[in-house]
C-alpha cells in the first residue's frame, strides 16, 4: 500500500507538485494502481531471469566520427527563453546566487 | 476519378496517379477538403499542414509519378508523437507547446523518400498513454462509427481519421495496442509490428522497451505497402533489427491451407462481452473454411500481463520523460522564482493527470526500497509472459483472438477509473512485453460497433500477419461497410 506522504515523496522525486486536494485524489487512485500491481505477488518466478529488452542485440557499435548535424540555430530555436545565442533561465537560489 | 477513400486503395489511387487520371496535386486538395469537412466531426487531426501537404504533391507531380514508386502522390497522416521538420510536433501534451521539430524522424523522412504526401498530424492520448484519445491537451477525438463513442487510443486520430474516410493510411505507434485497439473500434485494419523492425528514432518515447510505430489501413495490403516502405535496419536507433525485409505483397497470396493457428483460452475468458466472443468464433470458423487448423493452448500468465505491463511502461516512461523541463523546448511555466521552480512548476502545469499518474507510479517502482519488489519483480514475469509465447510458437504459426474485451465505449466513462481503462488493454499488453509482431483485422459488428480480430505472430513473422489477414478480409470484405457516422459522407 501506499499513504498520502509517500505519494507527497514521489512527486518530489518526479519534480511534481499537488496541490492538497490533488494530493488527495491522487492518493486514492495511486493505492488502486498499487493494488493493481500487488497481483504479481501471486507469481513464482523462481530463478527466472528479468527481461528488460526483446532483442538480445547488444553492444551496437558505430564508427565514432564527427558529423555536421544542425546549426545552433535550429537547436536553440525551440528555446523558450534565450539571449545572445544562449539559453536565458533564472538563477538557481531564489534572491539570485551566492546568497545561500 | 474519385477521391472517396471509401471506395479506393493505395494501389487504385496509385494507378490513377500513373496512369494521369488525377495528379498528386488534385489528390491532395481534395484529401485536404475531405479532412476539412470530416474532421469536424471526428476531430482526428491536432494540425492539418495543408501548405506542406501542397509543396510535396507538387514535387512528386513534378518528379513523374512511376509505376514503381507505389506511395508517390498519396496523402497519409503520422500520429502526433513522430516528429515532422518544420511542423507542429506536440504528442498532444501542453508542454510541448508551440514545438517545431528542426529534423524528420526516420519514418518521416523515408515516407518523404518514397514521395508520399505528409498531410498532417492525428490525435492521441498525452504522450499516448491512454485507451481513449481522451486524455489529448487538444481535446477527444470521436470514433467514427459513433461520435459519442471513444476512437480507442493512443492512436486515436490516426484510426478514427482513416475510418472516417479522411486519408486512405496513418502511421500509429503502439507501446501496449495503441493501433491495435483503435482499428479494432474503428473497424480498420493496424499492425504493430516486431519490436525493432521499424526505427524509433524520432518517435517521442514512452516505454522505450515496448515502443513501435506502424501502420493503420481500411485495407490490409495498404498496411503492407507502407510497412514495407517504413521497415528496416537504422543507424539511428541501435534497437532496430539488422535483418532483411522481406516482400510483404509476395506473401500475400490468398492461400493459408494447413497454417496453424492457435487460440489462447484466457482470450475467451468471462472479461470478454459475449457479442465479442461470438464475432471471434464466427471469425475463426471463417479461418477454418479457408484450409487452416485451429486448436485451444493456454497463456497461463495471461492475467498478470496488465500489472506487469504498468510497472515497467510506467518506469521508463518517468525515466524518458525527465526531459520535459522547461528549459530547451515547449512549454516553460511563467513567474518562476528559481531554476528548480521552473522544473516542478513546467512540468506539474504541462502535464496532464494521466501523464502525471503514471510517471508517479514508475517514479516508485524504480525508488530505492520499491525496486526489487515492483520493477524487477514485473521484468522476470515479463520473461515468463514472453515464454508462453515462445512455447506456444514452437507448434504453430499463428495466434488469434479478440483484440479488446469490449466494442467502443462512451467518452467520459471510464476516464476517471485508471484501473478499468488499464484492463481494457488486457488483450494487446502481452505482444508488446514479448516483442512479437500483432495485428487487428475487423471481423464484423456488435451492436452497430466494429469488433477486431487480433493476429499475432513470431518474431519477424509480419508476412504471416498480412498473409492471414488478406485471406480474411478478401472473405469477409468488411471494408465495403461504411461507418455509420460517416453515411452520406463523401
Amino acid at each position: 500500500m501506499i499513504d498520502r506522504d509517500q505519494v507527497a515523496h514521489v512527486a518530489g522525486l518526479a519534480k511534481l507538485q499537488f496541490t492538497d486536494d490533488q494530493l488527495t485524489a491522487f492518493t486514492k487512485q495511486m493505492e488502486d494502481i498499487i493494488a493493481m500491481a500487488d497481483q504479481l505477488d501471486e507469481v513464482d518466478v523462481g530463478d527466472t531471469t528479468p527481461m528488460y529488452q526483446v532483442t538480445n542485440l547488444s553492444n551496437v557499435f558505430r564508427e565514432d566520427k564527427p558529423e555536421h548535424w544542425q546549426t545552433r540555430t535550429q537547436l536553440l530555436q525551440n528555446v523558450p527563453e534565450k539571449e545572445a545565442g544562449l539559453i536565458k533561465v533564472p538563477s538557481i537560489l531564489d534572491n539570485g546566487e551566492g546568497e545561500a | 476519378m474519385s477521391t472517396n477513400y471509401f471506395e479506393e486503395d493505395i494501389t487504385s489511387l496509385h494507378d490513377a496517379l500513373v496512369n494521369q487520371k488525377t495528379t498528386a496535386a488534385q489528390l491532395t486538395a481534395d484529401t485536404l477538403d475531405q479532412i476539412q469537412t470530416k474532421d469536424k466531426q471526428t476531430k482526428a487531426f491536432i494540425t492539418v499542414a495543408a501548405d506542406e501537404a501542397k509543396k510535396q504533391a507538387a514535387a512528386a507531380d513534378t518528379q513523374g509519378i512511376t509505376a514503381d514508386r507505389q506511395l508517390a502522390g498519396i496523402p497519409i497522416a503520422i500520429k502526433d508523437n513522430i516528429i515532422t521538420d518544420g511542423i507542429l510536433t506536440t504528442a498532444a501534451s501542453k508542454i510541448l507547446t508551440g514545438f517545431i521539430p528542426v529534423y524528420d524522424a526516420t519514418v518521416t523522412s523515408r515516407l518523404k523518400e518514397a514521395g508520399a504526401v505528409l498531410v498532417g498530424k492525428t490525435n492521441m492520448d498525452e504522450f499516448a498513454m491512454g485507451s481513449s484519445t481522451e486524455n489529448s491537451y487538444y481535446g477527444p477525438t470521436h470514433n467514427a462509427w459513433d461520435l459519442d463513442r471513444v476512437p480507442g487510443g493512443s492512436s486515436g486520430g490516426s484510426a478514427a481519421a482513416v475510418a472516417a474516410g479522411e486519408v486512405v493510411a496513418a502511421l500509429g505507434s503502439d507501446t501496449g495496442g495503441s493501433i491495435r485497439q483503435p482499428a479494432a473500434f474503428n473497424g480498420i485494419f493496424g499492425i504493430k509490428p516486431t519490436y525493432g523492425r521499424v526505427s524509433r528514432w524520432g518517435l517521442i518515447a514512452f516505454g522505450s522497451s515496448l515502443d513501435q510505430i506502424g501502420v493503420l489501413s481500411r485495407r490490409v495490403k495498404d498496411s503492407a505497402i507502407v510497412l514495407q516502405q517504413i521497415a528496416g535496419q537504422d543507424e539511428n536507433d541501435d534497437t532496430s533489427l539488422p535483418a532483411p525485409v522481406p516482400d510483404y505483397l509476395a506473401a500475400m497470396d490468398g492461400n493459408i491451407k494447413g497454417l496453424r493457428i492457435a487460440i489462447p483460452e484466457e482470450y475467451l475468458g468471462e472479461g470478454v462481452a459475449q457479442g465479442v466472443r461470438d464475432a471471434i468464433e464466427k471469425a475463426v470458423d471463417t479461418l477454418k473454411k479457408l484450409g487452416a487448423t485451429v486448436d485451444m493452448v493456454s497463456l497461463p500468465h495471461t492475467k498478470y500481463a496488465v500489472p506487469t505491463y504498468y510497472l515497467i511502461a510506467s518506469s521508463e516512461a518517468s525515466s524518458n520523460l525527465q526531459r520535459f523541463d522547461g528549459i530547451r523546448y515547449g512549454f516553460r511555466a511563467k513567474d518562476v522564482k528559481n531554476l528548480e521552480d521552473v522544473y516542478v512548476r513546467t512540468r506539474s502545469e504541462g502535464f496532464g493527470d494521466e501523464v502525471k499518474r503514471r510517471i508517479m507510479l514508475g517514479t516508485f517502482s524504480l525508488s530505492a526500497g520499491f525496486y526489487d519488489a515492483y520493477f524487477n519483480k514485473a521484468a522476470k514475469v515479463r520473461h515468463l509472459i514472453q515464454d508462453d509465447f515462445t512455447k506456444v510458437f514452437a507448434d504453430y504459426d499463428l495466434i488469434v483472438g479478440p483484440t479488446t474485451p469490449t466494442p467502443a465505449f462512451k467518452i467520459g466513462e471510464k476516464v476517471n477509473d485508471p484501473v478499468t481503462m488499464y484492463m481494457n488493454d488486457i488483450l494487446t499488453i502481452p505482444a508488446n512485453l514479448a516483442g512479437i509482431p500483432a495485428a487487428s483485422v475487423p471481423a464484423g459488428l456488435v451492436d452497430g460497433m466494429p469488433v477486431g480480430l487480433q493476429l499475432m505472430a513470431k518474431p519477424m513473422a509480419e508476412a504471416t500477419i498480412f498473409k492471414v489477414a488478406d485471406a480474411f478480409e478478401a472473405a469477409t470484405q468488411f471494408y465495403t461497410q461504411v461507418p455509420t457516422a460517416m453515411k452520406g459522407e463523401k
